[in-house]
């Protein structure tokens, strides 16, 4: 058996979804802007994405949402855009954002900082969750934006968008939120929060890698990042991607139609898992269930380094994520799992689980069965669980070798 | 950046098939236990390196007969990457059978080569050599431990980069003899800094007593300063060409206020240096005429032979001089 378990990462395209898409490769497929049939043709069936994905966010018909080419893109041109139109060409010059960001927006905001704007990176609490009135104190006159993401890739832990929106247009202050764990995760009512522009990218919810969009509330002026044909619109420029797109629209009224039921679904197979691999000594899961995506567990296992186990669960046909410095190209630590802290304990120890809806209860069966034997064999090559104590003198105090 | 790195290298794929096969199964993991060890009359030796919460940590065992020192068994235990457990596997298995003098000799190169499936090959990827080095660093431990001696003891020279092994020394050399300017052409000489990369700078991996930025920066100074000394000492035997620029600028005022300006003042004229340009061949001094040389005929023909003339006689054979 072999189970995909990294499902933040990315996801399997839903075969409805590849069938929706099928047409528009080989028989239709015009440039949607040309006048005659062949980009005509393909109109109907954007238009039915379209719907399907403001029905799907409850978007109002006042509200723009603009296809882009994935979520980094959508990232990229809030931050980017912002800047020209409110710090360049206003008398703004701060950006409010947090530590546990996706390199999208950490990174865009890091060379936002060398260009002169000033970026305050907020904490998170033990829950990994940014607090609304941490955002509230951190918000001055020279706010030009704020930008928190809606939930957690590693940790699925849910941010509190409803009340740092409140505090946004309380303030007067244009509020971002990178949305992608949580559009087809989680229900996401754009009429019921207040959110000016929110990113996401189809792959996260079974449809294709390469296309994403961007919400803007009530059409709201943001320069362009892209410019040419002045295609959605003028808003983004570049051929529309009509078979990505239509996938698109066919990927988010399948993972939101039936939402919470679904959703339901996977949280009692993700709640069985933890509950299975809780069961062993010495771990524990980042944040409360209840406020959490309903498919992610963040998990430490004492004494088992995140590769190791992430290799063990490899040989086993299983694919997870780990944060661990060693897995990564520079030998890093992570720096979502220093935020969350723990003694540093995630950042070698933290195993990442998530789960989809084609997730099977045989499939969680076997990854219980595998985890508990790859944490045993590991624990007992593991110098945490040795018995024999050092030669005096042979102990080591804690970590003065690293620096994270 | 080229073709190669459009597509980033998959880390696993990069071990050798040893390093697949110890970490899936490991032949000297386990302990040895003291009252095991002193039954069979024999000393235990037990050293840790890292911690679980510096991401890595080795915990050595070594029974060895105190008759000989020689290390009859040896095991390990290891919280970290399938590099690091098979990097330890190796490390006990080259202990094995070894005096505690010769198997303080072995070095995090020799458990990495152990590792390769072909001399040629790496075992592991750059920034995994690293795992390689806490090895080294524990069998240094356990020695320093059996013999009542500081780890530290058994270096003989400053290793600035661990994972490469390349000394203080042997930087400093390099630099200078290679005129080498850049973090990357020490790399590329030497190896230094192109592993974990700790020790190029702070903020890395760990922290390091030495790295190559302030390695290169002194030695830079260094060299600058023994060819200022060189300079100055061209200066006083009069090798126009080797001076500095400085010096040149000086010597070229002393000849004209010595043997030129006196004439030019003369006819309520007067010049000035501008700069002066080191060709490969020629060494150019830009000269401006100021009062009544501005102009006059012989400014461009007589009066230029005559100053060019006598800084050539002065200073150097090559010298050309330009009116601007």
């Amino acid at each position: 058996m072999q189970v995909y378990l990294d499902n933040n990462a990315t996801t399997m395209v839903d075969p409805l979804v590849v069938e929706a898409m099928q047409p528009f490769f080989s028989e239709l497929y015009g440039n949607p802007n040309s006048l005659h049939k062949f980009g005509t043709s393909a109109h109907p069936a954007l238009s039915t994405a379209i719907d399907q994905i403001y029905t799907a966010l409850n978007a109002s018909d006042n509200d723009d949402i603009v296809f882009t080419s994935c979520a980094t893109e959508s990232n990229n041109w809030v931050l980017q855009s912002v800047f020209t139109d409110l710090i360049v060409n206003g008398d703004k010059n701060h950006i409010v954002t947090s530590e546990v960001e996706h390199p999208s927006v950490l990174s865009t905001c890091k060379f936002l900082e060398e260009q002169g704007v000033k970026v305050t990176y907020l904490p998170v609490n033990d829950q990994g969750i940014v607090e609304a009135h941490t955002v509230r104190s951190f918000i001055t006159d020279k706010t030009a934006l704020v930008s928190i993401m809606w939930a957690s890739n590693e940790t699925g832990m849910i941010n509190p968008i409803k009340d740092i929106g409140e505090i946004c247009k309380e303030k007067g202050v244009l509020f971002h939120s990178d949305a992608v764990q949580a559009v087809g995760k989680i229900p996401v009512d754009l009429q019921d929060v207040s959110v000016d522009f929110v990113s996401m990218s189809a792959h996260k919810f079974h449809g294709p890698k390469g296309v994403g969009a961007l919400y803007i509330k009530d059409s709201k002026a943001l320069t362009p990042l892209f410019h040419g044909g002045e295609h959605m619109g003028g808003r983004r420029s570049g051929t529309l991607n009509v078979p990505f797109i239509v996938g698109m629209g066919k990927a988010i009224e399948l993972a939101t139609s039936n939402i919470k039921e679904t959703g339901g679904k996977i949280r009692a197979k993700r709640d069985r898992l933890e509950d299975a691999i809780l069961e062993l000594s010495d771990t524990f899961v980042v944040g409360d269930r209840q406020n959490r995506t309903p498919n992610t567990i963040l998990i430490s296992i004492k004494g088992v380094e995140g590769e190791g186990m992430l290799w063990d669960l490899n040989n086993g046909q299983i694919g997870a994520s780990t944060g661990s410095a060693c897995a990564s190209e520079d030998l890093e630590a992570n720096t979502v799992m220093l935020a969350i802290g723990a003694d540093n304990e995630l950042a070698h120890t933290g195993i990442r689980l998530s789960l989809s809806r084609f997730t099977t209860d045989a499939e969680v069966d076997y990854t219980i069965s595998h985890f508990k034997g790859a944490v045993a064999r590991l624990r007992a090559i593991s110098s945490s669980f040795a018995i024999q104590k050092p030669t005096v003198g042979g102990e080591v105090k804690e970590c003065e070798l690293h620096h994270h | 950046m080229a073709k190669s790195d459009m597509l980033g290298e998959s880390l696993w794929d990069a071990y050798s098939n040893k390093v697949t096969t110890l970490m899936n199964n490991p032949q000297h993991q386990g302990e040895i236990f003291e009252a095991d060890a002193e039954e069979r009359g024999n000393k235990l030796i037990v050293a840790d390196f890292g911690a679980e919460s510096c991401g890595d940590a080795v915990r050595l065992y070594w029974e060895i007969n105190p008759k000989d020192d020689r290390i009859i068994n040896s095991k390990f235990k290891s919280f970290g990457c399938g590099t690091a457990i098979a990097s330890s596997d190796v490390m006990t298995e080259l202990c094995i059978g070894k005096t505690v003098d010769e198997a303080v000799k072995i070095t995090n190169i020799d458990v990495e080569m152990a590792l390769r499936d072909d001399p040629e090959t790496p075992a592991v990827p750059p920034q995994k050599m690293h795992c390689s080095v806490m090895a080294y660093d524990v069998i240094k431990k356990a020695a320093g431990l059996y013999k009542g001696v500081d780890a530290e003891s058994f270096e003989e020279e400053i290793i600035v980069c661990e994972c490469a092994r390349v000394s203080l020394n042997t930087l400093r050399e390099v630099i200078k003899l290679n005129d080498l300017t850049t973090i990357e052409q020490i790399t590329d000489y030497t190896k230094a800094g192109g592993f974990c990369k700790s020790c190029i700078k702070p903020g890395g991996h760990e922290a390091r007593e030495w790295y190559l930025v302030d390695i290169l920066r002194d030695t830079r100074k260094e060299m600058d300063e023994e060819k200022m000394k060189a300079a100055a000492d061209a200066g006083s035997t009069g090798d126009f060409a080797s001076m500095t620029l400085v010096q040149q600028i000086k010597a070229v005022d002393a000849v004209i206020d010595e043997s030129v300006r006196q004439f030019l003042v003369m006819d309520g004229g007067d010049m000035e240096v501008i700069d002066i340009k080191a060709g490969d061949e020629n060494i150019d001094i830009y000269i401006r005429y100021l009062g009544a040389c501005n102009g006059c005929a012989s400014s461009s023909t007589g009066t230029l032979y005559a100053i060019e003339s006598t800084l050539k006689e002065k200073l150097s054979k090559n010298i050309r001089v330009l009116p601007i």
